[in-house]
This record gives C-alpha cells, structure tokens and sequence, in this order.
C-alpha cells in the first residue's frame, strides 16, 4: 500500500502523496522480483540487544528445517536468513515462540542499506588520510624540533609526496560539494574548505621548492581527516535514519488479491484498477478504495477516523483504503485505486500543512550562512593588508592561506554531527527513530504537544475489563468461541482468557456483524451483539460490551474499555511538570475522550475533530506563537502531523502517518516521548556549546594567523585540540540525562 | 644521517601495512556490524566447534 511512499524517497515529507509514489515502486517490485535472489530473508528484530539475543535467535533460526544459515546483524538489529523456499511467515512464528518480535522487511528498500556504499566509501578515505596524517606528523615533528636546509627539504617533500595524493582522494567529498554549491551560486561550507585545501597545498608545494621554512601539508591533511569524520558521522545518523525508514515500509506488504473470471490471484496494490473485484479476508486491511457486492462484516475505521467502535458493513457499503475488515469475507468492487484513492485526498491537505510550515533553517545552516563569507573576507583582507604594507605576494599569501587553514571548521563541521550521532543513538536506545535530520532541533523548540487519543495514548485495542464476571465453569467456552473470530473484542478476550484451555466446540459459525454461534455438549452456545442475542441492550455508549449465551441460562455482559498505552501517564505528567501545554485532540465521541483525559489529567481535550479541524488547530497554535509538537497515529492526524513544529508516530500507525512525521517510536511504549524532549534541548545546548567552543579557538587563533605568527605547529596544536573538545562534549550527551 | 634513507622507508613501509590491512577489513565487511561483534565474543555457541560456513 502507501508505505511504499517512504521507500520511494528517503527524502523527509517527500512522501506526502503516498498513493502517487505507489506506480513507479509497483514497477520496480516487479521489475526486482527475478533479480532477487529468492533465498535471502531479511527480518527486523526490533528487541534485539544482546549476546544472548543473537545466540538465541540464530540457534533458533538454524534448528528450523530448511534454514541453511542465519547471521544476526545487531548495529542494525535485522537477521538475515538464507532459507530456499521458506518465507517470512514460517519464521516469524519461530523467532514469536522464542519470545522476540519479528517483521519481514523489503529487501530492495534494504539494498541501500545492507551494502552501505558511500559510509564504507568515507571510511576508506578516513583510513587513507589518517595513515597519511600519521607519517607526515613523524617528519613534521622532525621539522618543529629543528631540521635544517636539506635534511628540512628531504622531510617537505616527502610529506608532499604522500599529502598530494591524498588530498586529492581525501578531498573528494569536499571538493565535490563545493564545486556543486558554486554551480548554485552559494557560499556553503565546503567552499572555504575546498579553497584551504588547495591553497595550503600549492603554497607548500611553492615554499618547498624554494626551501622555504614553513609547509602546511600535515595541515592540509589532518584538516581533510577531521572534516571527513564529521562527514563520516553526519551520513552514519542520515543511513540509520533512512534504514529506519525502510524498515518501517517493510510492516506491511502491499498485495490484494484479485478476482479474475472467478480465480485468486495476488497481485500488487498498484496494479489494481477501478473496476476490479477485490477479495478481503477477516483480519485483513483494505487495500483500495471501493463499494462492497458480497459478504457482511464489520469494520475497524479507528486509523482513518479515530472511532474504537468498529461499524457494521453490508453490500452497498463504500469502503476506504487502510480500513481493517474484521469478521467475514468480503468481496469488494474497487472505485478508486492510485492516485484517485482516498489516501491521495488527504495529499491536498498534507501539502498545503507543510508549505505553511515552511522550511526550517537548523543551527549549522545558520551558522555557515554567517562563517563561510566572514571567513573568505577575514583571509582576503589578510592578503591585502599584508601584500599593501609588504609588497611580498609570497609572504601576503602565505598568511592568507594560514588564516584559512586556522579558521577552516575542523571543529565546527563536527560539532553538529558529532551531537547528533551521539543524541540519535541514544533516542534509538529508547526506541525512537529520528527520520529528519532538523528533527532534533525542532524539538528542542516545542511547548505545547498534541495528542490524538486513539492509536497513541491509548493502544487502539480494546481489553476485558473485569475476567471475573465470567464463571469459572464458562471459561473454556468463552475462550473457545473467542478464539474463532478476529474481531477485536474477540481478540481481547482470548487475551484476557490466554490461561485456559479452550473448550472443544462443535460447528462453530462466525456470524459477520453479529457474532460466533457453536455447540458445546449438545448446548448452543453464542457470543456477540446484544440485539443477536436479545440480550436487554444497554445504552450507555461509554462502554464496549458484548454478550456470551449459554443455552437456558441469561446472557452474560462482557465489558471493555480501550486500554492506554503503557507509559502514557507517566510522560503525560512529565510533559506537565516540565511546564508543556498538552492538549488531547480525538476524533472518537466524547465520552472515551473525557475519560480518558481524566485518567492522564489532561485538562485540555477535544471530541469528534475531523482530520481537517485536526490541522487547523495545530496552525492556530502555530499563529499563536506556540511550537506544536504532534503525536499521532492515523490517517485523520497526517494533515496535522505534517503542519506541526515537530511530530511523532508510533509504528503501529498507518504508513501515511509515519512518512508525514518526523520521528517514529518503535516500541509500544509512550515514555520516551517526555524522554526525547529533554534530549533533544540538552542536544541543542550541546551543539550550541561547541559553536561556542570552536568559535573561541578561532577568537585565539585567528590574531595569531592576521600577524603572520601563525607556524604550521600551531594550526595543527589549534585544529586537533578544537576538534578533539567538541567531540568530547557532544559525548557528553551519552551520559545521564539530567 | 644516512640511517635516514633505511629509517624513512621502513615507516613509510609499516604505515602502508596497516593503511593495507584496513582497507582489506573494509573490503571483507568488518565494519559492517560494530555492536554485534563486540557482543559475540560473549557467547560460547562455537567454542568446540567453529562455524562450518
């Protein structure tokens, strides 16, 4: 279905017409289907963290029959298995009784990630000018202590010898990105980069065949080393967030089946036209918009409106895209497929949220926009004043390439990425995938959350509420009957009876839209709607219920009640006594939402907002003044979530959701929400502290260089130690929060 | 100072072994799972017997 958008284009909100990018990834899935090699199974393993973890999980793997191998990849908890002819379907179950949760993932999304090509490619040239950094510091120092005429001449050369090549390769990345910001007609970062570089090589180059004092080659390469690990750690966050989202379209495999001249057939969404006939299994979600022509059931509309209470559906009956059909088979004629579905009538009102919201300008953007012009003006200036009172181009160079080698962004180009890598990997430990790199630093920003309830405070599931009103005796009945169905208060209540043995029933039919009918002992035995079981309806609409009838004895109210989401009360209040507005916006009535606001002691809540209220709240807030930060999971939230400052979904919510925010949290768990906000100020203080940090160096140094004092022993004590103090403060942040 | 002309080339030398074995670990995929590696050592499932593959 729509998820497919995310693999589409890693690019954050790109994705906000999911159905639109589903064609061309329709064709590629197909294209891709022969070409991969049909053996190799990748599974995501989310509660992988272990030794154990991966001892268990492969012995598991391999004692299943026809698993040749499995290997267990822990820095991206997924495993791959190389089983001929087994699918994910026969593992999952396998890793489930084991006790770890597994989903299939998209192997073509995963290609990018897997053989990491451009990650491995910076390595490489990490590794190179490190080596070449190394050996030029052992002649350099013989130069600092002393060396003289030619014994200084042999060691310049020689270090230009091995600095040369390996600016030229080390240099790549560097030279490429500025090459491209000029073509634009900008001043990035890499430009005054790319131009100390070349400088600092050519002056040395010049000053070593005029047996000058002073070469900068280990400058020129200990300046790329830093600079690449930066770059290193700055596409090793972008990967694991792209990863991320790949693993996140793997959760659902976008196939309907299709009737064709009576026979089944699985093809994919995309290749569905209107028209067509379209068979849904209980359990299953509805693919493409249409209108039933067979079967009776009842649906589960919680994603796309935020309703608990599923609704009853009967031919005739118009069905969305992202629908979940729960108790009988339906066959359905498809009016909208692609581009004219449903889902792609929220696109409107997702893009217009997002251009209203406008482009962020994140902390190093702002910080290049005043340094990089500042710096070419500092070494300009440098030159002129030297060459004017001088009149020695030689010398008036020389200074001006030590001021851009001095001021050069060692530490300023990583004293993003390095805070970055160091807050995300600990996000991810919690559980929270940051999909857009500004992410971090908008939630920094934020005030007020918004919370849809449905889905995100509470599970979207219902639960019994009381086991006990059920006779001991009647137990294995109950499980029994509620085992037959998938209807979700069926689900719950083979949950809550998980202990029992179900009882041995006979004929047991599942009546779509009414319930589940069976013999036991010779007794007819029912469980489902009040009005099948004329049981005396009771209007309270604040519950849901359904009834269990034994033959000859009255009917047995069952309640339940939506349960909340584990930790939500606990990051509600932490949210509060951080001083954080938090509002409670649902599309459900209002009973469920008042009460639950009272549980969690929110004070602030709406009942019944369509998607479109949903969105329009989040900018008046906006307007307001107020930074919104939007956690939600259904279709009805996207609108929302793609206008909000910051936003976040669970990964339990639909495709849709997840492509429009910027973070997903992976586990069931709502606390690292409260968690994240802090993280991200404190990570935000930190970036901040080391602009700060390298911003004084430069303050030092840069005198020193405008003087001509500026020795090749002092740009490189002035580039690692600046280089080597942000990185220790942005590892800071792995430490304790607060 | 002639020693130079053999003490040179010998670092020049051990610099390119270990650039070498780097980029060989790299080309093997030993940076592939950090985390996973460090954790494996812990386990005692191959001890006796290594791995057939």
């Amino acid at each position: 279905m729509a998820d497919l958008s995310a693999a589409q284009g890693y690019q954050p909100r790109l994705g906000a017409c999911p159905a639109c990018d589903a064609v061309p990834l329709a064709q590629r899935l197909a294209e891709r289907a022969e070409a991969l090699r049909p053996a190799q199974l990748i599974l995501s393993l989310p509660a992988a963290h272990c030794a154990i973890c991966i001892t268990d999980v492969e012995r598991a793997l391999t004692d299943h029959l026809g698993v040749r191998s499995a290997r267990v990849n822990l820095t991206l908890r997924r495993v791959t298995v190389d089983a001929p002819g087994l699918t994910a379907e026969d593992l999952v179950p396998v890793l489930a009784r084991i006790g770890y949760e597994a989903h299939e993932l998209d192997p073509e999304a995963l290609a990018a990630t897997t053989a990491d090509r451009a990650g491995r490619d910076l390595l490489m040239r990490i590794g190179v000018s490190g080596f070449a950094m190394m050996n030029i510091m052992i002649l350099s120092v013989a130069v600092w202590s002393g060396a003289e005429a030619a014994t200084r001449d042999l060691f310049h050369w020689i270090s230009g010898a091995i600095a040369l090549p390996t600016v030229a390769f080390a240099g790549q990345p560097f030279f490429a990105s500025a090459w491209r910001s000029l073509k634009a007609r900008r001043l990035g970062m890499d430009v005054p980069i790319s131009l100390a570089l070349i400088l600092a090589s050519a002056i040395s180059v010049f000053e070593t065949a005029h047996s000058g004092h002073h070469a900068y080659f280990d400058a020129a390469v200990m300046l790329s080393f830093f600079l690449l690990i930066g770059r290193y750690l700055d596409h090793r966050t972008r990967a694991i967030a792209r990863s991320a989202a790949a693993e996140l379209t793997a959760l659902e495999v976008p196939r309907a089946t299709r009737l064709l001249d009576g026979a089944e057939e699985v093809v994919a969404v995309a290749a569905l036209h209107p028209g067509d006939l379209i068979r849904v299994r209980p359990g299953g979600r509805i693919p493409a918009d249409g209108e039933i022509i067979e079967g009776t059931s009842e649906i589960d509309r919680a994603l796309l409106t935020g309703e608990t209470l599923p609704v009853t559906a009967a031919p005739g009956f118009l069905l969305s895209a992202g629908e979940v059909n729960l108790t009988g088979p339906l066959t359905l004629r498809v009016t909208a497929a692609g581009p004219d579905s449903s889902l792609a009538r929220l696109t409107a009102l997702v893009e217009a949220a997002e251009n209203a919201r406008g482009r962020y300008t994140s902390l190093a953007e702002r910080a290049a926009r005043g340094y990089s012009p500042a710096v070419h003006l500092l070494a300009f200036s440098s030159f002129v004043g030297w060459f004017w009172m001088s009149g020695d181009l030689r010398l008036a160079v020389n200074i001006a390439a030590a001021v851009l080698i001095i001021t050069c962004p060692c530490a300023l180009g990583l004293a993003v990425p390095a805070v970055a890598t160091s807050a995300s990997g600990r996000l991810f430990r919690r559980g929270l995938l940051i999909k857009d790199g500004t992410a971090l630093e908008r939630l920094a920003e934020v005030d007020t959350v918004v919370f849809d309830k449905t889905g995100t405070l509470t599970m979207g599931q219902p639960r019994l509420l009381d086991p006990s009103v059920i006779p001991p005796g009647h137990g294995p009945v109950a499980r029994a009957l509620a085992d037959a169905s998938s209807h979700p208060l069926s689900r719950a209540l083979a949950e809550a009876l998980a202990d029992i043995p179900p009882a041995q029933l006979e004929d047991v039919v599942e009546h779509p839209g009414k319930g589940v009918s069976a013999r036991w002992h010779g007794r007819s035995v029912q469980l489902g709607r009040a009005e099948w079981l004329d049981a005396p309806e009771v209007a309270d609409g604040d519950t849901l219920s359904s009834w269990l009838r034994i033959a000859g004895k009255a009917p047995l109210r069952l309640d339940f009640a939506d349960r909340q989401r584990p930790g939500a009360a606990e990051c509600i209040a932490r949210l509060q006594a951080d001083g954080r507005r938090v509002i409670l916006l649902s599309g459900d009535r209002p009973a469920p939402v008042a009460a639950l606001a009272r549980q969690l002691g929110i004070t602030e809540w709406h009942a019944g907002v369509s998607p479109a209220e949903k969105a329009d709240h989040v900018a008046r807030l906006s307007e307001q003044g107020e930074r919104v930060l939007m956690v939600g999971d259904g279709l009805n939230d996207t609108a929302a979530l793609a206008r909000a400052h910051a936003s976040i979904s669970p990964a339990s919510a639909l495709d849709a959701a997840r492509v429009a925010s910027d973070m997903v949290l992976t586990g069931q768990d709502l606390g690292p929400v409260a968690e994240a906000l802090q993280i991200a100020r404190q990570a935000t203080r930190r970036i901040r502290e080391n602009f700060a940090i390298s911003f004084g160096y430069n303050v030092v140094a840069v005198p020193i260089a405008l003087v001509g004092l500026a020795t090749p022993l002092i740009a490189a004590l002035a580039m690692s130690i600046s280089s080597i103090t942000v990185t220790l403060n942005a590892l800071r942040l792995s430490g304790k929060v607060r | 100072m002639e020693i130079l002309t053999i003490l040179i080339p010998v670092s020049l030398g051990l610099g390119a072994a270990g650039l070498l074995a780097f980029i060989w670990a790299l080309k093997d995929r030993q940076f592939e799972d950090p985390k996973g590696d460090g954790q494996r050592i812990l386990s005692d499932r191959w001890d006796d017997h290594p791995p057939q593959n």
